[in-house]
């Protein structure tokens, strides 16, 4: 019994890497086609889609490039590879190029947005709920967090297409749907969730700890900073990091707000787009080569929150010896 | 308990009840929806369609994955042969210039508002070639927005093939494409939406703005349209009619698998467009089914399609479709 309950547990624990280096060699397959075509220049690329012609006069008058249709340019390319009929010597005559900059920072600056936003506020519910409201508050409240956690993220696209956005234009100018749109809206899905686990943690801090600590003649605040904090901190570190991935990943509310065009934010008003976002838009489109960049873009975002996370986990909860 | 008993008389009925299964373009779903339905009540058959896509439709149905994939962007003659399908058009949209500019209800863009626009060389409303047709509206200084759509689509693709038969400079630099660096947006001008529907949204939300969506959308959405100027000259304001008139000179060619995009025929509202269904070659008794439904829905669905902001066929299309069925060995059922 004893055993097999071992190997069981084992087996579970197991299928964790399996399913993450599965996902890695797909991802990895599927975008060789652009990885060996663009290499490293993919990150620091910002066109996307752009038709370069093989002398490297960019973007234009590729008019003989693909099939035409009474001297109109119609981008048939996509249609013969995914039937697997491109001939070679169409392949030759214009190349597109696709480059990661653009949705890489996006989702870069977007997440950082929605996490300074979130962090100190999440801090202060949490707080509050821990261990400033009563009971008959910090229940209700409690629930209602948990509720919001658990909202379906498009909700949360709709709201901000349709409200959110306006709102924010009317203060900051700009058009309803960009960057900041979409940090603020990523930062509201991501407190509740901060907010719930780091007030569970603190709830952990044993009861003796806090009363000598009174009892010594620590404030309210300095027992928090003091006792609480440091006692709940690896749970703290941890809702950060999960909330962190979760901004970092999420697609459909960030679709609607974000804006959609490849563009670099000159100011945080501006258009633009992110990983997920790009991929969402684009993936039932594409095919060939297309889909290979955007399948380097997904390898990217995968490695990016791979190293951001494990980053966070080495600096914030390495072991004090 | 009825609607099972009326089911089962149903099924007696037509012994032969067979499904038929496609995927592809969102854009017809609507009214493939609707024709499917009252198609399932009159004859007891089965159409099951999922709006996934003009190109996963064609990836689909080139893979042999589904009974037929539905397309906006038709394939060409050469690469039907190699793909081994066959195509034909089921109903005509429009696409309409929504807009939102305070106080202004009555917007006519002439070819060279349009060309402006979209090149971002005309940035501001109250700019003279807008204002030339549009005497009585007070048009603002404030910038254009312009709402273009964020994912690929083939309403993008319609209204950029549009733009490159209309405009050699767009034609030369940019053509028809499903995803276009549209010029506004270097300018710090351009907004995107996702779908129609975060188009119109887009629209909707920032003032100033203007953006291509389809009829179906913009009347759904309650967008103000503008009239626009056709190939002749003429101003047509986006209605059933004139995008009928605009159908009626699409030009189909059986001989070439009805490969046209129609927009900016000779007369009529000139941003229209058909939707196509693609059906391999090969599987003749299944393509003999997916006929059957589309006949019956040329002679029985045009009402459906109107009330929902699309355009019919024109009769003699029709009758060039099923001459092209008969061709091709797969002539409806019966």
């Amino acid at each position: 019994m004893e055993k097999i309950f071992k190997t069981l547990s084992q087996l579970s624990a197991s299928t964790i890497l399996l399913i993450l280096s599965a996902i890695f060699v797909v991802l990895y397959i599927e975008a060789k086609p652009a990885i060996e075509k663009y290499g490293l220049h993919f990150l620091v690329d910002p066109r996307w889609g752009v038709t370069v012609q093989k002398n490297n006069t960019p973007n234009v008058a590729n008019n003989t490039a693909n099939s035409e249709v009474g001297g109109i340019n119609v981008e048939d390319d996509d249609v013969l590879a995914a039937i697997g009929a491109l001939s070679p010597s169409e392949e030759q005559k214009s190349d597109v190029v696709y480059g990661g900059l653009v949705p890489i920072v996006g989702t870069i600056l977007s997440t950082l947005i929605a996490m300074t936003f979130a962090v100190p506020i999440a801090m202060g519910i949490a707080i509050f709920l821990a261990e400033i409201a009563p009971p008959s508050i910090s229940k209700p409240v409690g629930i209602a967090i948990e509720l919001l956690a658990a909202i379906p993220s498009i909700i949360y696209g709709m709201w901000g297409l349709f409200y959110f956005g306006p709102f924010i234009a009317k203060i900051f100018g700009g058009s309803s749907v960009n960057l900041l749109v979409a940090g603020l809206v990523l930062g509201v899905m991501i407190i509740p969730f901060m907010a719930s686990l780091t007030r569970d943690s603190m709830k952990t801090t044993p009861n003796v700890l806090k009363e000598s600590a009174y009892a010594m003649g620590a404030t309210k605040f300095e027992v928090i900073k003091d006792v609480i904090f440091p006692y709940a901190k690896k749970g703290i570190v941890g809702s950060m990091i999960l909330a962190l991935g979760r901004a970092l990943g999420e697609t459909m509310a960030v679709a609607f707000v974000i804006g959609g065009v490849f563009n670099f934010p000159h100011k945080l008003t501006d258009p633009t787009v992110s990983i997920p976002v790009v991929l969402a838009n684009n993936f039932a489109e594409s095919s060939g080569l297309s889909l290979a960049a955007l399948f380097y873009l997904a390898l990217i975002l995968f490695v990016i929150s791979f190293i951001v996370i494990s980053f966070a986990k080495f600096y914030f909860l390495r072991d004090k010896k | 308990m009825k609607k099972f008993i009326a089911g089962l008389t149903l099924a007696a009925v037509s012994t032969f009840a067979w499904t038929i299964n496609g995927t592809g373009a969102t854009f017809p779903y609507p009214v493939y929806k609707k024709w499917i339905s009252a198609f399932y009540n009159a004859t007891g058959n089965r159409v099951n369609y999922t709006g996934t896509g003009s190109g996963t439709g064609i990836k689909e149905v080139a893979q042999r994955h589904v009974d037929f994939g539905g397309s906006d962007k038709p394939l060409s003659p050469r690469v039907l042969k190699i793909a081994k399908l066959y195509q034909f058009p089921t109903v005509v949209g429009g696409i309409v210039l929504g807009y939102n500019i305070p106080g202004v209800h009555h917007l006519k863009l002439s070819e060279a508002a349009i060309k402006g626009i979209v090149l971002g060389t005309i940035k501001y409303w109250d700019n003279p070639v807008i204002v030339k047709y549009n005497p009585d509206e007070k048009l603002p200084h404030k910038k254009i927005i312009f709402v273009h759509r964020s994912d690929k689509s083939g309403t993008t693709f319609n209204f950029t093939y549009y733009l490159s038969k209309m405009c050699p400079t767009w034609r030369k630099y940019y053509g028809a494409r499903k995803l276009i660096n549209w010029p506004t947006d270097a300018q710090g001008r351009g907004i995107a939406g996702k779908g129609n529907f975060g188009v119109s949204a887009a629209i909707k939300t920032n003032p100033y703005s203007i953006g291509y969506v389809d009829y179906a959308d913009a009347l759904k959405n309650h967008l103000e349209m503008a009239t626009i100027q056709g190939s002749d000259g003429k101003f047509y304001a986006p209605t059933p009619k004139n995008f009928s008139e605009g159908a009626k000179f699409a030009g189909f060619d059986p001989k070439k698998d009805f490969y046209k995009v129609i927009a900016y025929p000779k007369h009529g509202y000139p941003i229209i467009a058909a939707t196509f269904i693609l059906i391999p070659q090969e599987k003749v008794n299944k393509d003999k089914e997916v006929t059957t439904f589309f006949n019956w829905a040329y002679k029985n669905g045009d009402k459906m399609a109107s009330s929902l902001g699309y355009i019919p066929l024109p009769s003699n299309v029709k009758a060039m479709i099923r001459k092209y069925w008969e061709e091709k060995g797969v002539a409806p059922l019966n």
